[in-house]
Order: structure tokens, then C-alpha cells, then sequence
């Protein structure tokens, strides 16, 4: 089941780059999102799957399909000798980050493993404190909202600004 | 899209809903999967398929500019606002256990809740802020 879910993210993926029309690449990241949820279903992560399935389905194609409607639809073509070496450079760069990632991860410890290093420190606390320090069950919100509650803020306000930045570059006065 | 009736009957009744749904997600963030940021997404995507549907205009005239700028850094206020609260109580920063809301265990449960308002306010907000802004035709194109 992992294997066709992991099959499908890869057709999707390839599927929107190599596609010349932006509005169907963009149909087609939809498609990449959903599956992407799946596979966190899998991994038992709920809460990111709700986000990714919200904001990657939702709010992304929207906003990605309105700022198309400010410019081109269709992709640019780059022809002749420079853009082979335009082509080329990339698929380059990707597969050698790709080699050293996959090496990366050969020595990860194996998925759920209660000897990981990451589960070790403050993990053990926050399963067994959470609901008797903040009457919450889902220990992501309580982790989220009151153990790190800072880092909320911080990617809070980072939103904020992003709202921001766009008003400031798009709005203009009539003078 | 103000001449498909389907279309405009079916997201007249379905809005509703759908926001009903979002200050669900955010209200049941403790006990179920959600929290505030996926609340936020849902309701902004429910005002963006009101836009959508009904045109930008009519949206503009349901939610003003004024109306999402201020919306937008109310919900930042509040959850700011809740940490420089624990500090005059007494507290360090947002420690929601010193309020005095009756017990360690209520205050922290009842200031979680007053942070995921204010999340699902901003993310909101923002959204529909941004894709107004995309989506806006004016005279300079």
C-alpha cells in the first residue's frame, strides 16, 4: 500500500514538471497533495494530514491559480544550446542531493523505534504530563499550544507578514 | 458565475456549513484532530468560494478591506496579548497555568483555547486578504 501511494507521489510529481500548461500542473499538485495526506494518514500523523489536505488542496491551487490569471499560462519555451544546459544543470543538482539524502537516511534508526534518540528527552514527558497538566488528549495541540507555545507565535506572525508583504507589493492607491 | 443558478444555490447553502465545520475544528483542537490552523484554512476557504462564486465585488462589500487588515493582526494580538496577560498575573510569558481561571489544569486548558482563536483568526484573515489581492483587476493591468 506504501509502495503505491510512494508510486503515485512520483508520477504525480513528474507529471507536474513536465507539463507545459501551468493551470493542469497545478490540477496535478492537487492530485500530489491528496496522496501526500494519505501517506501521513500512514504514518498516523493526523493533524499534519489535515493541514496538508486543507491547505495543499485548498488554499495553494487557489492562490497559485489566481496569481496565474496575472500572467502566463502557459510555461515558456526555452529552445536551442541554452536550453539544454538549462535542462541539464538541474537534474544534476537534484540527483546529487538526492543521492546524499537517500545515503543520509540509511542510518536513520527504524520508523517507531522507542530506542530513538528523538524519543528519548522530553517526548516521554509530554505523553505522560499532557493531560493531567493541560486537560487536553491530543498531545500535538497540547505540545503545540502550551509546550511550545512560542514557536506558535512565531509561525503565527510569520503569516501575518506574509499577508502583509503581499498587500504592501499588490495594493496600490488610486492617487 | 452569477448566471449558473446550480452553482449559486448549492454555495448559498453550503457556506454555512462549511464555516460551522471550521470554528469546529478550531474549537475541538484539544480533543481531536485540528487546532487553529487548520480551522483558519477552512474558514478563509469558505469565504474564498463565496468570491469565487458570487464575484469580487459583492465579496468586497461582505468583508471590507479595513475589515480583513484589522482581522488579520486581532488574531496576533490575542495570542500576544493572552502572554503579556500571564506576565501581570504573575507568570512567566504565555504561562496559562498561573491565570486565574480556577487551577492549573483549567487555566492551561482555557488559554490553549484563547491561542487557537486567535490562530484561526489571523490565518483566516490573511487568506482572504491574499487572494483578494490576487485576484483584484484594476485599472493598471
Amino acid at each position: 500500500m506504501d509502495l503505491i501511494l510512494l508510486f503515485f507521489l512520483v508520477v504525480c510529481a513528474l507529471a507536474a514538471v513536465f507539463m507545459k500548461d501551468l493551470l493542469s500542473a497545478t490540477i496535478v499538485l492537487v492530485a500530489y497533495s491528496l496522496i501526500m495526506a494519505l501517506v501521513w494518514m500512514r504514518l498516523n500523523a493526523v493533524d499534519v494530514a489535515f493541514t496538508e489536505a486543507a491547505v495543499g488542496a485548498g488554499i495553494t491551487t487557489v492562490l497559485i491559480i489566481a496569481t496565474l490569471s496575472r500572467t502566463e499560462r502557459m510555461e515558456a519555451d526555452a529552445g536551442g544550446r541554452k536550453g539544454y544546459f538549462m535542462r541539464l544543470v538541474p537534474i544534476v543538482v537534484v540527483v546529487a542531493i538526492c543521492g546524499v539524502l537517500v545515503y543520509g537516511t540509511m542510518d536513520m534508526p527504524d520508523f517507531g523505534d522507542p530506542e530513538a534518540p528523538a524519543h528519548q528527552h522530553v517526548a516521554d514527558r509530554y505523553i505522560e504530563k499532557a493531560y493531567h497538566e493541560t486537560a487536553s488528549e491530543n498531545f500535538v495541540t497540547a505540545v503545540l499550544a502550551n509546550y511550545r507555545g512560542y514557536d506558535t507565535l512565531g509561525e503565527t506572525v510569520v503569516i501575518f507578514t506574509a499577508g502583509l508583504g503581499v498587500l504592501l507589493l499588490l495594493r496600490r492607491r488610486r492617487r | 458565475m452569477k448566471e449558473h443558478i446550480v452553482i449559486r444555490t448549492v454555495v448559498k447553502v453550503f457556506i454555512p456549513f462549511i464555516q460551522l465545520f471550521a470554528l469546529y475544528v478550531i474549537a475541538h483542537g484539544e480533543l481531536g484532530p485540528g487546532g487553529g490552523f487548520q480551522g483558519g484554512v477552512i474558514f478563509g476557504a469558505s469565504i474564498i468560494l463565496y468570491v469565487i462564486v458570487f464575484g469580487i465585488e459583492d465579496g468586497r462589500k461582505r468583508i471590507s478591506e479595513k475589515m480583513s487588515d484589522i482581522l488579520s493582526s486581532t488574531g496576533v494580538l490575542i495570542y500576544a496579548g493572552i502572554g503579556v496577560l500571564c506576565l501581570f498575573v504573575g507568570g512567566a510569558y504565555l504561562e496559562y497555568g498561573s491565570l486565574p481561571l480556577g487551577g492549573y489544569k483549567i487555566a492551561n486548558s482555557l488559554g490553549m483555547y484563547g491561542i487557537e482563536i486567535g490562530v484561526g483568526i489571523t490565518v483566516a484573515a490573511v487568506m482572504i486578504s491574499i487572494f483578494f489581492e490576487m485576484a483584484r483587476h484594476d485599472e493598471y493591468d
